[in-house]
């Protein structure tokens, strides 16, 4: 099976945030694969231990990405891909990344490709489905379970609670949700190995793309911080006593209630 | 000059979700003197287009097909673009729903447009839209606007506050066929698991157990305070990696954000990414044994005891106030 996953390099969940001159504030910060990511790559992983075949992890980034390549390679995926757009351009949307994306896959013939479901930092879960449609293959989001028999392809997906089970046939993407599996840590050997792997890396130049093809749709015009909240108040007293007194602030000075 | 808006109405159980008169009020916004037009697809739906004139709409279309029964990326794209050839809109509105979520980055592409993803606020500033969403989970957020093509935008439940209902509206209602084939994937099964129907992301109360509640079982007292006040139960990381309740109810920045009008924290120690996921609801209660817990930090209210003490004693207060309301 050619198995392919899309895969985000982002802050760690542990990290606060701070804005310098605009931007989000990168000094410093801990990088690792996106949280959604992470469950495809492991189910890239046990796809190819269970059907055979060959996993390649793909991001479109700059080099800093190589780190969170290098961990999927630990992981036990075969091959990566980096496709560097550092020199080429300056920002980009969901459009840019998918385009670049498609234009990578439409020669390779992949299976199944996987992807999370959404990035914890830019958070619009947009790339995925759009890689499935400029490649003009079904897609299904949000999954939490996958089994493959011949050419049928059997989700479970996750509604908003409820859970559908689709049928669909190969060639497919997925996106990973949380509950799809528990993601392996790499281990000794498997770091000493993701040395070895082929790491490739290209630009859009080596995608016959022009940076005009991707430029974004959209644009970042402002970049701010919510309100600090200040810490309320914590109530004192006989437990039933706050307790009253919760509800009666709850439902006069709050007014939610 | 004004703009013409399509809104995606969106059918749940046989009804209009309240997402759809959210869409409305920010395609209302968008349109300034121009139209609001709102789209419904389904089997069955013209029964339902009224609610959305009543909401603001101007007028409404119609795509009905038996092949439109439940939901499919496939069928859902092809209906929604018959409507939008035969329309062409300057901007697009859907709910930042599962089925927006699934829907609107195909719609995006097929009409080679931007989307904004997520939106919590939209204005019209200098000619410009500008949409305002979350980042890092609601640690930050960005305004952004669409530079090429479509305005399209999927809006989050529960921020944009729908327009007061109007019960004189009328407006002209027309049907769009479109050819529904191809389907690539088919739905076999829909198992329903949601507690009690109201929707985590929608829900205007929501009462959530953390590593605290010890159990499958200590989330019943947190289920009998949510149904009392018309709410849902989530929850942290915690509680889910412990196996004491289902992922689908996760709060946090793996998992959902949330912004209901009262979030009651029971046992939760307020970890970041808990917090990202809830902080911006708008009255927060936390309630947990140690008074040091994070949690209080962004907590409006705070009671230092024993969620298995408090939370019951919640329950018998809130009683007696809604008998007494």
């Amino acid at each position: 099976m050619n198995i392919f996953v899309l895969l985000k390099r982002t802050f760690d969940t542990e990290e606060k945030i701070t804005i310098a001159k605009g931007a989000i504030n990168e000094e410093g910060a801990e990088f690792i694969i996106n949280p959604y990511d992470e469950y495809a790559v492991e189910e890239a992983i046990q796809l190819r231990d269970n059907h055979g075949g060959e996993v390649t992890v793909v991001t479109v980034g700059n080099e800093e990405a190589e780190k969170q390549l290098r961990t999927a390679l630990a992981m036990g995926a075969d091959k990566a891909v980096l496709i560097n757009t550092e020199d080429d351009l300056e920002s980009g949307d969901q459009f840019t990344t998918a385009k670049i994306l498609a234009q990578y896959l439409e020669d390779k013939e992949a299976d199944i490709i996987l992807a999370g479901n959404v990035a914890i930092d830019s958070g619009s879960g947009q790339v995925g489905p759009r890689v499935a449609d400029l490649l003009d293959i079904p897609y299904v989001t949000t999954i939490t379970k996958l089994e493959i028999s011949g050419e049928t392809v059997t989700v479970v997906r996750d509604v908003e609670g409820d859970s559908e089970t689709i049928e669909t046939k190969l060639p497919v993407l997925v996106t990973a949700q949380q509950g799809l599996n528990e993601p392996r840590y790499p281990s000794l050997p498997g770091i000493m190995k993701a040395k070895k792997k082929p790491l490739e890396e290209l630009e859009l130049d080596d995608l016959d793309l022009d940076e005009d093809e991707v430029e974004a749709k959209t644009k970042v015009v402002e970049i701010f911080l919510p309100q600090t909240k200040e810490a309320g108040r914590v109530l004192e007293g006989e437990l039933d006593a706050q307790v009253k007194e919760l509800v009666s602030l709850l439902h006069k000075e709050a007014k939610v209630i | 000059m004004g703009k013409k808006v399509t809104v995606l109405g969106e059918v749940r159980d046989g009804a209009l979700r309240n997402v759809s008169f959210e869409g409305v009020a920010a395609a209302r916004k968008i349109a300034e003197d121009g139209e609001v037009v709102a789209v419904l697809l389904g089997s069955s739906v013209k029964d339902l287009v009224q609610e959305m004139i009543v909401a603001g709409a101007d007028r409404a279309v119609v795509v009905e097909d038996e092949k439109l029964a439940g939901y499919t990326s496939d069928g859902y794209a092809q209906a929604f673009l018959a409507v939008v050839e035969k329309e062409t809109p300057d901007a697009i509105i859907v709910g930042h729903t599962a089925l927006g979520k699934d829907l609107s980055p195909k719609i995006a592409s097929k009409l080679n447009c931007g989307l904004v993803s997520d939106a919590v606020g939209v204005e019209v500033e200098g000619g410009n839209v500008v949409f305002t969403r979350p980042i890092y989970s609601g640690k930050a957020f960005e305004k952004k606007i669409v530079t090429d093509g479509v305005i399209f935008a999927s809006i989050r439940p529960n921020n944009i506050p729908p327009l007061e209902r109007d019960a004189s509206r009328t407006g002209e209602v027309t049907e769009v066929s479109a050819e529904i084939k191809d389907l690539r994937t088919i739905v076999r099964e829909v198992a329903k698991k949601a507690t009690q129907g109201v929707d985590l992301s929608e829900a205007k109360v929501i009462v959530a157990g953390g590593r605290g509640v010890k159990s499958e079982d200590g989330f019943e007292p947190l289920q009998e305070l949510a149904d009392l006040l018309g709410g849902a139960v989530g929850a942290s990381r915690g509680a889910c990696d412990a196996e004491y309740c289902d992922y689908s109810l996760q709060i946090g920045q793996t998992g959902k954000v949330v912004t209901p009008d009262l979030y009651i924290a029971c046992g939760i120690s307020g970890a970041i990414q808990h917090l990202a996921g809830m902080s911006n609801s708008k009255v927060i209660v936390a309630i947990n044994k140690d008074p040091e817990a994070n949690i209080f930090k962004v907590a409006d209210y705070g009671i230092v005891g024993d969620l298995f003490e408090v939370v019951p004693l919640l329950v018998e207060e809130f009683k007696s106030l809604l008998v007494e309301a």
